[in-house]
């Protein structure tokens, strides 16, 4: 369909939409890193919240500061930075995270990348009272940080609809991905990914419009939709960016009908409450959302939120995904895979290089794993 | 060549002892009705020592582990357990160890309780949390945000409030209530432990030094798991003592120390006598490192009146929780104090946030010292990450460099003068 168009677009190639709006658009881009940076203080400010991505180009410059053990997303980023790929951004949000982040941020601050740089030191448990009230203050100390380089005011009315916009994003987008596992297949893998990733990139009012078509239109599509029979799978794991391995299940003929990604359910899971504070209201988002494994909630909560996940979306399977060197992640992994071994769900582990192999590897991985189910 | 013969560091075998005995004693905490807590090593011990709980350090192990040579058998049970070879050796191995009571001493004695503050890195949070699930105790986490550039009041307020509830966290573990005079005794003998240490590092400043950093890898063991104990205070004033001694007499730790280098990050555990015999036969003495100095690192910040407030920023503007410009000038600040030629530097697969931004610091020392640094990659623990052949030749490379350095400066000298 026509309007998938337009994230197909920007899904292929992040780093020419942020020049173009750079070059047509009042609002300036603000890179961030990872979803744990507020989208809604960056739109509040007027400014563009950009995720980066890494180019796909070959590690060299960032070679010079960076080891090989240390994840593809963070040396790309890097690489992509020091070859002038993010020439359009004005400053880059880290929030803290991983070790390889913080550690990215402190070679971003002194390189100059950027013209502006900040830190959101937020807190690594979320649960309980201390922790909460640190979080709120971080975000406040960001919002005087941005109000200062902006030579503005940020009042709560500017995060409200911000609030509110965002609000409508993650709420279309879960939308459109229920109705995906309630048919699975009803847009395509290709197209799934494409939407993902480009909702991270996308001038977010012009996002909120075009995901509405896309979800009428899907909608429309219903009454003529014949399911393919495909065994039902979860993604589970993380990419701070995300490789096309959508695109690799559905080849080995599976049907994707939910996910435990920062960069796709996890992040639209929960609304920010319109009731309250804003800043309030958007820490306990935060806190509520589910695990990302850089953080603490309890010692299962990843565990049960997996579980919940596969009996919601009535799942036959988990592929599980990482990047190399991706500790957190790799930490998780074999309590995550134990909580399914104990309830009798198959799962299968991908730990993903530099580059996905080219050769149909891991095509042919899921297809046994899919016999196996 | 001299080959002159170096005494041995009496010390050692008190250390040996005293490590013993400490290690009988945890294993027996149940029988002796006291409570065990494991606890990273960078973590605020001293509420422990105050509850007179047994303090337990799965690094230490990790150490143990690598220096006997027993992690590539551990980090590949472990890998069978599902974890990645690319994580942290320690980890790794102390995980593998637990449901095996595996390791040099048959397992660490299980944990009562966990405690983990982050100051160091991600790692240890994912490992406590690996140990909760295993061992079913409660884990409380000290959560010490990273000061890239500053140490922000939000933080302060946010630690400080930790503190408290650490201490709740203890006296519910414990049944019993927060001892606030033993405290700040315990302060006092941690704060003096941590001054004889750093006194003990500082005698490198002498020519030749006394000890090397490898001797500091040893000596470390007790401040970092007996700090705030008398013990700790006893065992340092007498090795303060005998180090003067080496120093009055002349005794260096190397038979001739040519070359002073400072090594940055965690030792190689397996290599340490092989390393130590290299440099030495290469005339090099490595009188200080970025590793043994954290456990004394943070003291300015410490405030003997006021000990329990001062302990946030203490344990927060530790080496790895700041900024890599901050860590640079730490590094420069070494280089200045002992006099330093050369720079090694452990690129250790293992540590990711000791590692990640070394390049960038060897470039900030290169500008403003304009000494030479070698890059040795390795892993403190599992030895498969290590080449001795490559690490040789590099070593090699590097004294050569080193020694044509020294010459021309001399000549330049003489042309001077
Ligand atoms: S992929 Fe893992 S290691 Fe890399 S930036 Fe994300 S959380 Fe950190
Ligand atoms: S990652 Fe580094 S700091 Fe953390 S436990 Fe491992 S060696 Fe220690």
């Amino acid at each position: 369909m026509d309007t998938m168009q337009a994230f197909r677009d920007v899904a292929a190639n992040p780093l020419a939409y942020g020049d173009q709006y750079h070059r047509t658009k009042d609002r300036p881009l603000m890179g961030y890193l990872c979803s744990w940076v507020p989208e809604e203080l960056i739109l509040a400010a007027g400014l563009h919240p950009f995720r980066l991505m890494a180019a796909k180009i070959n590690i060299n410059r960032a070679d010079g500061h960076l080891q090989s053990y240390c994840c593809s997303l963070v040396r790309g980023v890097l690489e992509t930075a020091l070859g002038g790929g993010f020439g359009f951004l004005k400053g880059v949000i880290f929030p803290h995270t991983c070790d390889s982040i913080q550690r990215l941020s402190d070679i971003w601050r002194l390189q100059g990348i950027t013209p502006l740089h900040a830190d959101l030191v937020l807190p690594v448990k979320l649960n309980n009272e201390s922790a909460r009230i640190y979080f709120q203050e971080v975000l406040t100390r960001l919002k005087v940080e941005i109000e200062s380089w902006r030579g503005i005011a940020i009042n709560d009315d500017d995060l409200r609809q911000a609030i509110a916009l965002m609000n409508r994003i993650r709420q279309t987008l879960k939308d459109i991905f229920e109705l995906n596992a309630a048919a699975p297949g009803i847009i395509s893998a290709q197209d799934s990914y494409a939407l993902t990733r480009s909702s991270l990139l996308m001038d977010r009012f012009d996002l909120a419009e075009k995901l509405a078509l896309v979800k009428s239109e899907l909608d429309s599509r219903l009454a003529e939709y014949q399911s393919g029979g495909g065994k039902r799978l979860i993604i589970a794991g993380g990419f701070c960016d995300l490789p096309d391995i959508y695109g690799i299940i559905a080849n080995a003929g599976a049907d994707l009908v939910g996910d435990d990604l920062c960069v796709a359910g996890r992040s639209w899971s929960e609304p920010v409450a319109a009731d309250r504070n804003p800043l309030l209201a958007i820490t306990e988002r935060y806190l509520k959302r589910p695990g990302c494994p850089a953080k603490h909630q309890s010692v299962t909560s990843r565990g049960e939120h997996l579980l919940q996940l596969v009996r919601e979306k009535k799942a036959d399977g988990v592929i599980f995904t990482w990047l190399k060197f991706c500790d957190p992640h790799a930490f998780d992994y074999p309590y995550l895979k134990d909580f399914l071994d104990r309830a009798g769900i198959p799962s299968l582990a991908l730990e993903l290089e530099d580059q996905l192999p080219g050769d149909g590897q891991m095509k042919t991985r899921i297809e046994a794993f899919l016999e196996t189910i | 060549m001299e080959t002159k013969e170096i005494p041995k560091v009496r010390a050692v075998k008190k250390m040996k002892e005293l490590m013993t005995t400490y290690y009988i004693e945890a294993k027996t905490a149940r029988d002796s009705g006291r409570k065990v807590a494991w606890i990273t090593s960078g973590g605020p011990v001293e509420p422990l020592i105050a509850m007179d709980i047994i303090p337990v350090y799965p690094e230490n192990h990790g150490a143990m582990i690598g220096a006997s040579k027993m992690g590539v058998d551990l980090c590949q049970k472990a890998e069978a357990m599902g974890y990645s070879p690319d994580l942290c050796s320690y980890a790794r191995s102390d995980i593998a160890c637990a449901p095996l009571d595996g390791g040099p001493i048959g397992g660490l004695p299980k944990p009562d309780m966990l405690i983990c503050c982050n100051n160091i890195c991600g790692t240890v949070l994912k490992w406590y949390e690996v140990q909760a699930r295993f061992f079913h105790v409660p884990l409380f986490i000290l959560d010490t945000p990273c000061c890239h550039t500053t140490f922000s009041p939000e933080a302060k307020k946010y630690v400080l409030a930790q503190f408290d509830e650490y201490i709740r966290f203890l006296e519910d573990a414990t049944g019993r209530r927060f001892d606030y005079d033993r405290i700040k005794e315990v302060g006092k003998l941690s704060l003096q432990a941590q001054r004889l240490w750093q006194a003990v590092l500082d005698m490198a400043i002498n020519r030749p030094a006394p000890l090397s950093a490898f001797d500091a890898f040893f000596h470390l063991a007790l401040i970092v798991t007996l700090r705030g104990t008398q013990t700790a205070v006893d065992y340092y004033q007498t090795l303060l003592g005998e180090i003067q001694q080496r120093v009055a007499q002349g005794i260096g730790a190397v038979g001739r120390e040519t070359y002073r280098l400072l090594w940055d990050n965690l030792p190689i555990w397996y290599r340490t006598k092989w390393l130590s015999e290299k440099f030495s036969s290469l005339d090099a003495c490595l009188v200080a490192d970025t590793y043994t100095s954290a456990w004394c690192g943070s003291l300015k910040y410490i405030n003997e009146e006021n000990f329990l407030d001062s302990l946030a920023e203490g344990y927060c503007r530790i080496y790895l929780n700041i900024g890599i410009d901050q860590m640079a000038q730490e590094v420069i600040g070494m280089i200045d104090k002992y006099e330093v030629d050369g720079l090694v530097m452990h690129s250790n697969r293992s540590c990711k946030p000791y590692s990640f931004g070394q390049y960038d610091i060897q470039r900030i020392i290169t500008k403003e010292r304009g000494i030479p640094s070698l890059i040795i990659e390795a892993d403190m623990v599992d030895e498969r990450s290590f080449s001795e052949a490559q690490v040789e030749t590099r070593i090699e490379a590097f004294m050569e460099m080193l020694a044509e350095k020294k010459s021309t400066h001399v000549s330049e000298q003489h042309l001077e003068s």
